[in-house]
C-alpha cells in the first residue's frame, strides 16, 4: 500500500461538528442546554479552527461543559481552571481558551485565581455560570446566593451578603466584562463572540437557572414577558434606555446613577454607555440590581490592554535578540570554569 | 569534588592535618602545607558573610582545591544587629585531597561579633583556632549575645587559639580619606578585610576577588575602592603582623583532568531543567511560587528568556502547579518547583497530572519540616509525603541526588522518565544540597542522549479513532496528542475512567483496571532504570543505606571505618520509587543494615514494608546534616 500526502484543507466548522458521543447528563430543564446549544452554535461563526478550541473547567455542574463539545478539553478539579489555562496559554498562546466555570467553583474555593487571571489578562474566555447554589453537591447556598436564602447548609438562612460577580472582575482589573441570560440565546451569542474577539482575558457573567435546587432564582429577567421592564441593556455608545415601550432612561445624580422617564429629561442628561470608561463607571454600573434599577446586561467593559503570554513571549524575543539565542554549552560552563590539566600520569 | 565510586585512602576527618615545614624566609612565618582547612566565617545577617565565604570558596575552587560548602542563615531577613537571631555562617572546607563534606566542625571561625562567637563556637572543633573581630565586643553587643561578662576576657575560651583583631578600626583606617564614604559604607566592608586576611593566611591568590570587585561595583567609584582597598588591607595585616605566625599552603586537590565550574543543587536545578528542554527539543514551562529554599530556581530560569524558558510566579502553590498541568497539555516541558509546604498545597494538583497522564517535573527542595518549620534548614522529611501524601492509590515515580552536581543528571532524568511513561515526576533535593558548592566537572552536553518526544497525527492513526489512554506495548505511555492538532480532539479529566477511550466511568472493572495500569506504569521503570551499586565489600557484616544529600557524610564515615579495619558497605538509593529492581537481593546479602536519614525513619519505613526486613535507623532532626562522627560512632555501637 502507497502512502500518500494528504493536504489537509481547512474545513468550516459546524454546529454538528461541535457535538459529542456523550449523553448530556444535566438535568432535564437545567439551563445549562441552552448554554451549550448557544456555544455549538456561535463558535463556528468565530474563525477559529475546531482543533485551536480548548475548554477547561473546575468541578460542577458547570463544568461538565467540555465533555459535550468535540473539542480538546479538560475536566480538571476545583477552582483551579484558570490555572491550568494560564500554563496552557504559556505553552501555545495561538490556542482559543475557554475557562467554564460557576459561582461556587470560580467564586469560592476559585476565587483566587479568577482574580489573578483577571489581573494578569491572559487571553481566554471565562463564562461563569451563575445559579446562585451549588448544585451538583445538592443545594448548599454559594458565594452569590443572596442573605436569608435557606438551604441544606443554611436552614435558618444564610447569614452572608453574596458577591456582585462584576464588581468582583471589575475590581480585578478586568479589561472585558460581559453578562448575559441562559435563556436570552440571541444575546448571550453575541456576547460570547464579543468575548472571543477580544484580546485578553474576557469575564462573562451568565445567569443561568438551576431548576432543581434553585428554580426562579433570576425569573424577574430571565423571563421574557418582564426582561425589558426589568434589564438595561448596555450598547457601547448608546443612552441607557429600559423599559418595554422604551420609556425610562438612567442618568447620574452626582455619584449615584437614578431612573427617570426619558420624557421628563433632555435627550443628553441620560447615561450613555462606554465600554472604554475609567473602571469606576463600570464599577457604578455594576452596582445596578433590582428592584431600585434594571440589572445592566451585555458587555459592561472592554478596554485594550496588555496580554500576558504576548508579553511573556516578547521578553523571549528581546531577550535572545539582545543576547543571542542561548547556548547550553555556554550555560552549562558557566562564565567562570578553569582547567585541571593531567598530573604526574594521573587522571 | 565527589565522585561516588572512587575510593579515598586519604579522607580527613575534621581535625587531622598534616604540617611540612618549608625553610622559612628570614622573618616570615612559616607556610606549612596541609591537606584541608575547614573555616568558617560567621557575622551579623548585615556583614556579608555570605559574600565572604562564597568569595573565598570561588578562589579556592579556581586554584584547583576540592570544596564543600554550607552556608547556614536564618529565616529571617534582617534579625536586629547584633543578636542571636541575625548570626550568619558560612563553612568552607577545601582540600587537596577528594572531600565529600563540608567538615564535621570547623579549624578556624572568624567570629565578627560577640553573637557570631556564641553561636558558631559549638560548630568549632576544641582547640581550634578563632580570629575575631574584637572592636564589636562592647556592652551593648555582648549584652545582645547574652554574655553577662566578656569571653575574650573571662578565661571561658581557654585552650581555643584566639587571634584578636581590631578589625572595624583597621577598616576604618584604611579606608578614611576615601571621598564620598560615610561610616557606614566602610563598616559594610569589614567582610572583606576579614576575606583579605584569611587569604593571606591560606595563602590564596587575590585575582579573582579583585576582579569580582571590580566588576560589581566598578560603576561606584567610592564602594569600588573601599571594597578594593579593605581586602588589601586585611592581606597586609596579616603579612605585616607578628599575630600570624602561621601560613598554610594547601596544595590542589588530583581532581580528574578536565574542565571544571562551581556549582550548587539549586544551580544545577536549573540548568538540568534548560538541558532536558534543549534535549527534548521543547520551551521550557516553569511555575512557581517563591519559597525557601527552592526560589533560586525561579530566579535563575527567569533570567535565561533566550533559552526559550517561560516562568510563571503563581499567586500560589496550587496555581503553580496547575499552570504546570497546562503546560504540558500544551506540549512543553512543564515544571514546578517548591519546598514541603508548597509539595503538601500541591498534593491534589499532582494527583490530576497523576491521572491526566501528563509528563512534567516537580522539584522538592526540603526544609525542616513540619508546618513552616526551618525554611533555611536541611532535613530529608518528604519523602512518605511524595510516596504517600494523596487521596487514592498514587504512584509517582521518586528520584533523589545526592550531591549539589548530581542535582543537573537526576533532574535531566526526571524529565527522561517523565516523557517515557506520561507521568510527573517528583525529584526530592534538599536544602543544604541546594546551597552547597562543589567543583563540577562540566558534563559534554553534545555527548547527551536526547529526549525523544513523538505526538500523534490523525494522519498517523490510518483511520481509527483517537484513544487517548490507549498504551503503549512497552511503556504503558498513553500517546501526548497536543490541542492544536486536527481530528485527535479529545476530552480529558480527573473522574475515573474507561481504559483506552478514558471516558468517564466508574465500572467496577474499568477502576481497578486503570489503578492497575497506573501502578504498572511506574513500577514497570524499575526494568529501564540501573540497577543499585554498592560501594565497599559486596556482602558483609553492615550495609549503611541512605538517600538524598546524606550521601558525603555516609560515604566519608564508611570509608573511615574500612580504613580502620571494619568491613562496611555503602549504598546509596537514587531512584525511591519504583526502587532499583536488585534492591531486596543487595540488602540480602548484609547481615545488618543501617539506615540514617534526616527525618524520623521514612527509608527505613519503605524499606521494611516492602522487603520485610528489619533495619537499624539513625534519625537525626535538627536541621543540620550528619556529622561524619556521627555516622562512624553509630558503625561503631553496631559493630562493637
Amino acid at each position: 500500500m502507497t502512502t500518500e500526502t494528504i493536504q489537509l484543507q481547512p474545513v468550516p466548522m459546524t454546529k454538528a461538528d461541535l457535538v459529542t458521543d456523550q449523553a448530556v447528563r444535566w438535568c432535564p430543564g437545567c439551563g445549562d442546554y441552552a448554554i451549550l446549544a448557544t456555544m455549538q452554535k456561535v463558535l463556528p461563526e468565530c474563525g477559529i479552527p475546531r482543533e485551536n478550541v480548548v475548554f477547561v473547567s473546575g468541578i460542577g455542574c458547570s463544568s461538565r461543559f467540555p465533555y459535550y463539545m468535540n473539542t480538546y478539553g479538560i475536566h480538571s478539579i476545583h477552582g483551579r481552571a484558570p490555572t491550568l489555562a494560564t500554563g496552557l496559554k504559556l505553552a501555545n498562546p495561538d490556542l482559543t481558551v475557554f475557562v467554564i466555570t460557576g459561582d461556587g467553583d470560580g467564586l469560592s474555593i476559585g476565587g483566587n485565581h479568577l482574580i489573578h487571571t483577571l489581573r494578569r489578562n491572559v487571553d481566554l474566555n471565562i463564562i461563569l455560570f451563575n445559579n446562585r447554589i451549588y448544585g451538583l453537591t445538592k443545594g448548599q447556598y454559594s458565594p452569590t446566593s443572596l442573605p436569608g436564602h435557606k438551604t441544606k447548609s443554611s436552614p435558618m438562612g444564610s447569614v452572608e451578603q453574596g458577591f456582585n460577580p462584576l464588581s468582583v472582575a471589575l475590581a480585578a482589573e478586568a479589561t472585558f466584562v460581559a453578562r448575559s441570560i441562559d435563556v436570552h440565546t440571541k444575546h448571550l451569542g453575541e456576547v460570547i463572540k464579543r468575548a472571543v474577539e477580544h484580546k485578553g482575558t474576557s469575564f462573562v457573567e451568565v445567569f443561568q437557572n438551576c431548576n432543581i435546587f434553585n428554580d426562579g432564582a433570576w425569573e424577574d429577567v430571565a423571563n421574557a414577558k418582564t426582561r425589558a421592564e426589568h434589564t438595561l441593556e448596555l450598547v457601547h455608545g448608546q443612552p441607557m434606555i429600559f423599559g418595554a415601550a422604551r420609556d425610562k432612561g438612567i442618568r447620574l445624580n452626582g455619584f449615584q446613577p437614578e431612573v427617570v422617564n426619558v420624557a421628563d429629561v433632555p435627550a443628553d442628561a441620560l447615561l450613555t454607555h462606554d465600554e472604554r470608561a475609567q473602571v469606576s463607571y463600570h464599577y457604578l454600573v455594576s452596582r445596578m440590581t433590582l428592584p431600585e434599577f434594571p440589572v445592566p446586561l451585555g458587555v459592561l467593559r472592554s478596554v485594550d490592554k496588555p496580554v500576558y503570554e504576548h508579553q511573556v513571549i516578547q521578553q523571549g524575543r528581546d531577550a535572545a535578540a539582545k543576547m543571542g539565542p542561548g547556548s547550553l554549552e555556554d550555560l552549562v560552563a558557566s562564565n567562570e570554569s578553569w582547567v585541571v590539566s593531567a598530573r604526574n600520569g594521573l587522571h | 569534588m565527589s565522585d561516588p565510586h572512587a575510593p579515598d585512602p586519604h579522607a580527613p576527618d575534621g581535625a587531622a592535618a598534616s604540617a611540612v615545614a618549608e625553610a622559612p624566609a628570614v622573618g616570615a612565618p612559616n607556610v606549612d602545607e596541609v591537606e584541608s582547612v575547614i573555616i568558617r566565617f560567621a557575622g551579623d545577617s548585615g556583614d556579608g558573610m555570605q559574600l565572604t565565604g562564597t568569595q573565598f570558596t570561588n578562589t579556592a575552587a579556581v586554584v584547583g582545591n576540592d570544596i564543600s560548602t554550607m552556608p547556614d542563615f536564618p529565616a529571617e531577613i534582617r534579625a536586629p544587629a547584633g543578636t542571636l537571631a541575625g548570626v550568619s555562617g558560612f563553612q568552607v572546607h577545601f582540600s587537596s585531597l577528594d572531600i565529600l563534606t563540608p567538615g564535621d566542625a570547623a579549624q578556624v571561625l572568624v567570629a565578627m561579633n560577640p553573637a557570631a562567637l556564641k553561636s558558631a563556637l559549638s560548630e568549632l572543633v576544641p582547640g581550634g583556632t578563632i580570629i575575631v573581630n574584637t572592636d564589636e565586643f562592647n556592652a551593648s553587643n555582648l549584652k545582645k549575645a547574652a554574655y553577662a561578662t566578656n569571653p575574650l576576657e573571662d578565661g571561658s575560651l581557654k585552650g581555643y587559639k584566639i587571634h584578636p583583631v581590631p578589625l572595624t578600626r583597621l577598616n576604618r583606617d584604611a579606608l578614611k580619606d576615601i571621598e564620598g564614604l560615610t561610616t557606614k559604607d566602610m563598616d559594610r566592608s569589614k567582610n572583606l578585610f576579614a576575606l583579605g586576611l584569611s587569604f593571606w593566611i591560606y595563602d590564596r591568590p587575590l585575582d579573582n576577588t579583585l576582579h569580582w570587585i571590580e566588576e560589581k561595583f566598578g560603576k561606584k567609584p567610592a564602594i569600588f575602592e573601599a571594597n578594593r582597598r579593605a581586602l588589601m588591607a586585611g592581606y597586609h595585616f596579616g603579612e605585616t603582623t607578628e599575630a600570624f605566625q602561621r601560613r598554610f599552603h594547601i596544595p590542589p586537590a588530583n581532581l580528574a583532568a578536565g574542565q571544571y565550574r562551581k556549582i550548587t543543587g539549586n544551580e544545577a536545578v536549573a540548568i538540568g531543567l534548560v538541558a532536558a528542554a534543549v534535549l527534548a527539543d521543547k520551551s521550557l514551562v516553569y511555575c512557581s511560587y517563591p519559597i525557601t529554599p527552592a526560589s533560586d530556581i525561579l530566579h535563575s530560569l527567569a533570567a535565561l528568556k533566550n533559552y526559550d524558558v517561560r516562568t510563571f510566579q503563581a499567586e500560589d502553590e496550587i496555581a503553580a502547579m496547575g499552570a504546570a498541568i497546562g503546560a504540558a497539555f500544551g506540549g512543553a516541558f512543564a515544571v514546578t518547583g517548591t519546598s514541603g509546604p508548597g509539595l503538601a498545597l500541591k498534593s491534589e494538583a499532582m494527583n490530576l497530572a497523576l491521572v491526566l497522564e501528563l509528563p512534567m517535573v516537580i522539584v522538592d527542595v526540603q526544609r525542616g519540616g513540619p508546618s513552616t518549620g526551618s525554611p533555611t534548614k536541611t532535613e530529608q522529611s518528604d519523602l512518605l509525603q511524595a510516596m504517600f501524601g494523596r487521596n487514592g492509590e498514587s504512584p509517582l515515580p521518586i528520584l533523589a541526588p545526592a550531591t549539589p552536581g548530581e542535582c543537573f543528571d537526576i533532574t535531566v532524568l526526571a524529565f527522561r522518565l517523565a516523557a517515557r511513561i506520561m507521568s510527573p515526576v517528583v525529584v526530592l533535593s534538599d536544602g543544604y544540597l541546594a546551597n552547597s558548592a562543589e567543583p563540577w566537572r562540566i558534563p559534554d552536553v553534545s555527548a547527551m542522549a536526547p529526549i525523544q518526544i513523538g505526538h500523534p497525527t490523525a494522519i498517523g492513526l490510518n483511520g481509527t479513532g483517537y484513544l487517548p489512554f490507549a498504551r503503549d506495548a512497552e511503556t504503558m505511555a498513553r500517546p501526548w496528542a497536543l490541542p492544536g492538532t486536527p481530528g485527535l480532539e479529545h476530552r480529558i479529566g480527573g473522574l475515573s475512567k474507561e481504559p483506552g477511550t478514558g471516558n468517564v466511568s466508574y465500572d467496577p472493572t474499568h477502576t481497578q483496571q486503570m489503578n492497575d495500569e497506573r501502578r504498572a506504569k511506574v513500577a514497570g521503570l524499575a526494568e529501564y532504570l540501573p540497577e543499585q551499586d554498592v560501594y565497599g565489600p559486596e556482602s558483609g557484616d553492615l550495609l549503611v543505606l541512605g538517600w538524598g544529600g546524606t550521601f558525603g557524610a555516609l560515604r566519608q564515615a564508611v570509608i573511615q571505618a574500612n580504613a580502620q579495619g571494619r568491613s562496611v558497605a555503602h549504598a546509596h538509593v537514587r531512584y525511591l520509587n519504583p526502587f532499583p529492581r536488585n534492591l531486596a537481593a543487595v540488602l540480602g546479602r548484609y547481615k545488618q543494615v543501617l539506615v540514617p536519614e534526616l527525618n524520623g525513619g521514612q527509608l527505613a519505613l519503605l524499606i521494611q514494608g516492602r522487603f520485610l526486613k528489619p533495619v537499624i535507623q539513625l534519625e537525626k532532626l535538627q536541621g543540620q546534616p550528619f556529622r561524619i562522627s556521627e555516622i562512624r560512632a553509630k558503625i561503631d555501637e553496631i559493630l562493637g
